[in-house]
């Protein structure tokens, strides 16, 4: 099953990725030559076979709930592109001018 | 003193932590020495995308004050692994270090908290270099996706060394580090192993803690070392792996497989050139797969019979589902790392676009990414975006996680009547920068021996046997889950027979 331009953009925007009219186009190739190569799984019976997860058969690793040191404020707030008053600093989201 | 000799091979870790710890030769010197190389060797190789004197000189400062006042190290004394030179994929976080995963999305990206491998190899007494050239987030077998510029390979600086983990392998092989860590999901430790004569190993998933290591495909990623020797893995091994309360896929293991897989590389433990009744399996269809190269063939056959002679008894297996590995891969792998890259948002860290100011929220996500991202990382991201979508989800995903299951039934079944499956890491020795890079299926091609190890959660090293054309080829040696020491065991004893000449490399100290 081929991917379109229109299915390209729609991955696109799922993804979060601003591309460019000529990046879709490119993807569209490359994605439609990968998927048909990958498709040769979709035809193989495996009704039954039950999926596998994990590698190593794991259960769940609970831990005790209780406080203990994580990363400081300071640390936190290294990499930050923009931060003011200890925060991270980033666009509206909400009200006037809020986008998603 | 003499000016320490720190060519490739000169010494392994296990002699140089010796002479270290005998106080012949002081950690500083050999700090410098390797620094020194990394300066002479590197700009033809691009191994490194961050050195680390300061780190260095302070470590070896430390432990030479430490090992003056017989104190040894910090915790432990003195290790096999004291005062030896290390160096850490750029996908593994370093307090004081950058980690950029080579890409153009975390290029100032200063960690704030320690790898646990990272941190158990440091404190095992070893000197840290600094962090290596990568395929960016790990993406690719060539690593000249990386957003930095590709490593190029020791033995032919116009070749590529491998990849993901290429500037891991290309500094051990060039003598610029003694042992570094990889990670590998598909074959980013064994395939740049193979295409630089190194001994690099994939421990089992969940031996060693993926903690601080940045994801690509969760269930699928391991860290694991590259050496010169097999021993030196063996002891890298040993000081990486365990269970870690941060990451609850690592898994509590008995002590007796650690002291199972040293002794096997031990000389004081038993006859290393025997391996009287190890079973070796041979999978034929694998051996002729397209796209093998015939010398490769011989040389696994080879290797076989080097075995035989040495005691092993040799089976002959299939395994037809592998067939389904490259694809069951292709959704996995990049449905993971579409999860996992979800975080770089340009909220809290890693690159966002100023230029002009984001309107709103969603534009600075659409904008922060591509312009973040390479182009195989985007590739991946799409793939696995498209694979997780409504309405794919059971076509693709589901139906590579049941492939998944067919996969280890096969390996299962291989590991019911031998200890050891014997395959070619890599199809080809080392192509040349740029020759696959226009074709990402032929890129992805080769990595089909090694990807269903990562699908199946195993073990495998790989090996260097020879050179073919002046390029270094080798075997991969799989084992069942948590059973290193049968691959160590096999590894050793190929190694005395076959001498590899890591000391031939022409580029290197």
């Amino acid at each position: 099953m081929a991917l379109s331009e229109q299915d390209v953009r729609h991955v696109a925007l799922l993804a979060r990725l601003g591309l460019s009219g000529e990046q879709v186009v490119e993807l569209q190739g490359e994605l439609n030559s990968i998927l048909e190569h990958i498709d040769q799984l979709r035809n193989l019976d495996l009704e039954g076979v039950e999926p596998t997860t994990h590698a190593v058969p794991l259960v769940n690793a609970m831990r005790a709930d209780e406080p203990r040191p994580s990363l400081s404020h300071e640390a936190a707030l290294m990499n930050a592109p923009q931060q003011r008053d200890g925060a991270f600093l980033i666009p509206r989201i909400v009200g006037p001018g809020g986008g998603a | 003193m003499a000016a320490f000799d720190f060519r490739p091979g000169a010494l392994s870790a296990a002699e140089l932590s010796a002479a270290v710890t005998a106080r012949e030769i002081s950690a500083r010197e050999v700090a410098l020495s390797a620094l020194a190389a990394i300066e002479a060797t590197d700009p033809a190789l691009h191994a490194f995308n961050e050195v680390t004197p300061e780190l260095a000189l302070a470590a070896a400062d430390a432990l030479d004050a430490r090992l003056a006042a017989g104190t040894t190290t910090a915790t432990a004394p003195p290790g096999p692994l004291t005062g030896v030179p290390v160096a850490f994929k750029d996908n593994m976080n370093l307090i004081g270090t950058h980690t950029t995963c080579s890409s153009r999305m975390l290029q100032s990206y200063q960690s704030t908290y320690d790898c646990t491998a990272v941190r158990r190899l440091l404190d095992a007494g070893t000197i840290p270099l600094g962090k290596l050239n990568m395929d960016e987030f790990a993406f690719g077998s060539s690593t000249e996706s990386s957003a930095f510029g590709p490593t190029h390979n020791p033995w032919d600086t116009d070749r590529v060394p491998g990849g993901s983990s290429g500037g891991s392998a290309a500094a051990v092989a060039a003598g610029m580090a003694t042992i570094t860590l990889g990670s590998d999901t598909g074959g980013s430790i064994r395939q740049p192993g193979s295409f630089t004569g190194t001994v690099a190993l994939k421990p089992t998933y969940g031996r060693v803690s993926r903690y601080g290591c940045v994801a690509f495909a969760s269930s699928l990623d391991q860290i694991g070392p590259f050496a010169h020797t097999v021993r030196d893995a063996a002891l890298a091994l040993a000081a990486i792996c365990g269970q870690d309360p941060m990451d609850a896929t690592s898994v509590s293991r008995p002590e007796t497989e650690t002291q199972a897989f040293l002794a096997a590389t031990d000389p004081a433990a038993r006859d290393l050139d025997d391996v009287t009744g190890l079973r070796v399996a041979i999978a034929t269809d694998l051996l002729e797969s397209d796209g093998l190269d015939p010398r490769i063939r011989a040389d696994v056959l080879a290797q076989a019979e080097t075995l035989a002679d040495r005691g092993a008894d040799l089976i002959e297996v299939t395994l037809p589902s592998t067939e389904y590995g490259l694809s069951a891969y292709y959704i996995v792998g990049p449905a993971e790392a579409s999860s996992n890259l979800a975080r770089f948002d340009g909220i809290r860290y890693g690159l966002r676009v100023s230029d002009p100011e984001p309107t709103d929220v969603m534009d600075l996500y659409l904008r922060s990414r591509a312009a973040g991202f390479g182009a195989e990382s985007i590739r991946r991201i799409m793939i696995g975006t498209y694979a997780l979508s409504a309405g794919y989800y059971d076509a693709y995903y589901g139906q590579a996680q049941k492939a998944r299951t067919v996969i280890k039934q096969d390996f299962a079944r291989v590991f019911a009547q031998a200890d050891v499956l014997l395959t070619p890491t890599s199809p080809t020795t080392a192509f040349r920068l740029g020759e696959k890079a226009s074709d990402p299926l032929a890129m992805y091609l080769s990595d089909i021996y090694t990807i269903p190890v990562n699908l199946v959660g195993t073990a495998g090293l790989s090996l260097p046997t020879g050179l073919i054309d002046g390029l270094p080829t080798s075997v991969q040696l799989i084992s069942d889950y948590f059973n290193e020491a049968a691959i160590f065991r096999a590894a050793t004893t190929l190694e005395r027979a076959v001498q590899f000449p890591r000391n031939d490399v022409p580029c290197g100290v």
